[in-house]
């Protein structure tokens, strides 16, 4: 170690992937790319594709009703009324995804306070809480989503609300094991010796730690609660028409299964593509933020 | 073992004591409560609605209707249905059979179909069949199960005419092959999820036993590959596969309640799709308690299923 080694003054200018090798490994995690750009497809052709089209949803036209897919105006066909299943399909997209994307958010700051707090207290408010958790994870994720969507108003709003209450427990779970484990780490015993209050300890030192499994399970979250709006919504508890959502487009879609397949398979293929691409996306993020795995 | 089997017991009737206050709180909590319906319709004045609750003893304090109803439950007595009068039990054990039918048969299905998967996984690591294996899961875990659901009827019964698009046997039948029949399509529609999930756990399962001493053990004295997939790591892999098993239930129940929406199956799924749409209170709350029950046991069974099958936790467990 005595050879001295000449060091460039400026530093070689390096790649964002250089600079960042859970970029890097996530780059190389062609699935999870692949979904990346799925989600960015579906998000611009719900929230800007609309400004395009010469239909919206509601439009009914009588002359054009079950329109075959392919074959004249509607690209994607019409539906019994004679509405547009593409401009349709956009508009549901933005309810879908929205749904998706607010469900989650709130479900994570749930999941992670409780978490937390459970991981960081252990002892009886530890224990309390998750056991909590675990009851609630007792119940079947539909059964629970109908149960409590029979009883509320149904609007966007309450249905984000309602798929929050039913998958919250799974990042709290998450959170509280991390914490837990994080908790006993040296940087954690050394703020507490230092005096750092309870919640500067939770706050700045333990969740920044955690915040790559969160990112993970939020992810895969996403694709669970598009899933969830999808299957109340078919079961008629959801999003209500005229108020188009990915789910509620198949509602009727069994009955003209024999003339109209196209009602069926066109919102069907755009859940299973949007959540097969948060799944791989989620499943790329974990083996790029898993660090114990490089090297 | 016999203290861990208690202890694991009483935990789990902890947990149901809380699953039947959060059932509870769920649906009294809610607006618009158990005659909300009567109300909104204006079939019924306020002296008839003030009838009923006290008839039904809703116009007492919550905890009292919670303990009242929680000392009902566990003696048996489940309440009646406020549609027809039945005995909410006695609804439930009309149902529960077609359910269990749909949910043992997709299991098994799953298991074989997704264990191959799994195991020729292992075997051929990395290969392109591997790889296809691990896509095809992903993306069965992400098809709603309904549009699979109609996936198939257009197939099979619309377009091919082979099988029954719903129901469970044709009215008039009911013989065991066209009982077989009825049950193909939904049985199919219901594994998917299962197979998928069968088929990562078999797959890490048999990767994890592969690198076993015995393992090396076998090879070196000469047993041949066969022998040694299908005695020696196929025995050993299966154990956690128990466990994967019994925490399945819940999301079993979910796919089966969707499944029977679709091809409509007189199983639980669809009297608690009515019940819901009736707000039919009692019967609502006694099959959340009755799933909740069914995957409470799923999960105990699964553990000592394990600590049976495998010694090694005897001594971990205190």
């Amino acid at each position: 170690m005595s050879t001295v080694q000449t060091v460039p003054l400026v530093p070689p200018r390096r790649s964002l992937a250089e600079r960042y090798p859970a970029l890097r490994r996530f780059l190389r995690h062609r699935a999870a790319l692949l979904g990346v750009g799925i989600v960015l497809f579906m998000t611009l052709l719900s929230f800007v594709g609309p400004l395009l089209m010469p239909f919206n949803a509601t439009d009914t036209d009588i002359r054009a009703r079950l329109a075959v897919p392919f074959a004249g105006p509607h690209v994607l066909g019409t539906d019994p009324l004679g509405r547009d299943v593409l401009a349709r399909l956009m508009y549901a997209g933005r309810i879908s995804l929205a749904v998706g994307f607010a469900a989650t958010a709130l479900s994570v700051v749930v999941g992670v306070l409780v978490g937390l707090v459970a991981g960081f207290y252990r002892g009886a408010i530890g224990a309390a809480l998750m056991r909590f958790v675990d009851a609630m994870l007792c119940f079947p994720t539909i059964f629970l989503l109908l149960a409590v969507a029979a009883l509320i108003e149904p609007s966007v709003t309450s249905i984000v609300l309602l798929i929050a209450l039913a998958s919250w427990m799974e990042v709290a779970r998450v959170v509280e094991g991390q914490i837990r484990s994080l908790r006993e780490r040296d940087f954690a015993l050394a703020a507490e010796s230092l005096g750092a209050s309870d919640s500067r300890i939770m706050f700045r030192e333990l969740l920044p730690n955690a915040v790559a499994p969160i990112v993970v399970a939020a992810t895969l979250n996403i694709a669970h609660a598009i899933l969830a709006e999808s299957y109340i919504s078919f079961l008629g508890f959801g999003i209500q028409p005229p108020t188009p959502s990915w789910g509620n487009m198949l509602e009727n879609a069994q009955s003209y299964l024999t003339n109209a397949p196209w009602l069926a398979i066109v919102p069907g293929l755009a859940i299973t593509l949007t959540v097969t691409s948060f799944n791989f996306i989620g499943d790329g993020l974990r083996d790029a933020l898993d660090a114990k795995l490089d090297r | 073992m016999a203290r861990y089997l208690l202890r694991r017991l009483l935990q789990s009737l902890l947990l149901l004591a809380l699953v039947s206050v959060i059932a509870f709180a769920i649906l009294h909590l809610a607006p618009g409560g158990p005659l909300a319906q009567f109300v909104a319709t204006g079939d019924l004045g306020t002296e008839d609605v003030d009838r009923l609750m006290k008839q039904y003893g809703l116009d007492r304090p919550l905890p009292i209707q919670y303990l009242d109803w929680a000392g009902s439950i566990a003696t048996g007595d489940w309440g009646n249905s406020y549609r027809d009068q039945l005995p909410v039990l006695k609804k439930i054990g009309m149902h529960v059979g077609p359910t269990l039918e749909l949910m043992v048969s997709s299991t098994l299905l799953a298991m074989f179909i997704g264990g191959m998967i799994g195991i020729l996984g292992a075997v051929r690591r990395y290969s392109f069949f591997d790889h296809l294996a691990t896509i095809g899961a992903m993306v069965a875990l992400s098809i709603p199960t309904f549009w699979f659901g109609l996936a198939v009827i257009y197939v099979f019964s619309v377009n091919l005419g082979w099988l029954p698009a719903g129901n469970r046997e044709t009215i008039g039948d009911g013989s065991f092959i066209d009982r077989l029949q009825h049950l193909v399509a939904p049985c199919i529609v219901l594994a998917l999820v299962s197979t998928a999930v069968w088929s990562r756990y078999m797959r890490s399962s048999m990767l994890d036993v592969v690198n076993q001493d015995y393992i090396r053990t076998a090879k070196s004295k000469g047993v041949p590959a066969m022998q040694i997939l299908l005695r020696h790591a196929l025995r050993n892999a299966l154990l956690p596969m128990i466990t994967i098993t019994g925490l399945h239930v819940s999301t079993l129940l979910s796919g089966a309640l969707v499944t029977e929406t679709v091809f409509t199956w007189p199983g639980m799924g669809r009297l608690f799709l009515d019940s819901v749409s009736n707000r039919d209170y009692p019967v609502v709350m006694g099959m959340l308690m009755f799933t909740a029950c069914m995957v409470l046991l799923g999960s105990l069974v699964a553990d000592l299923l394990y600590s049976v099958a495998d010694p090694r936790i005897k001594g971990a467990s205190k």
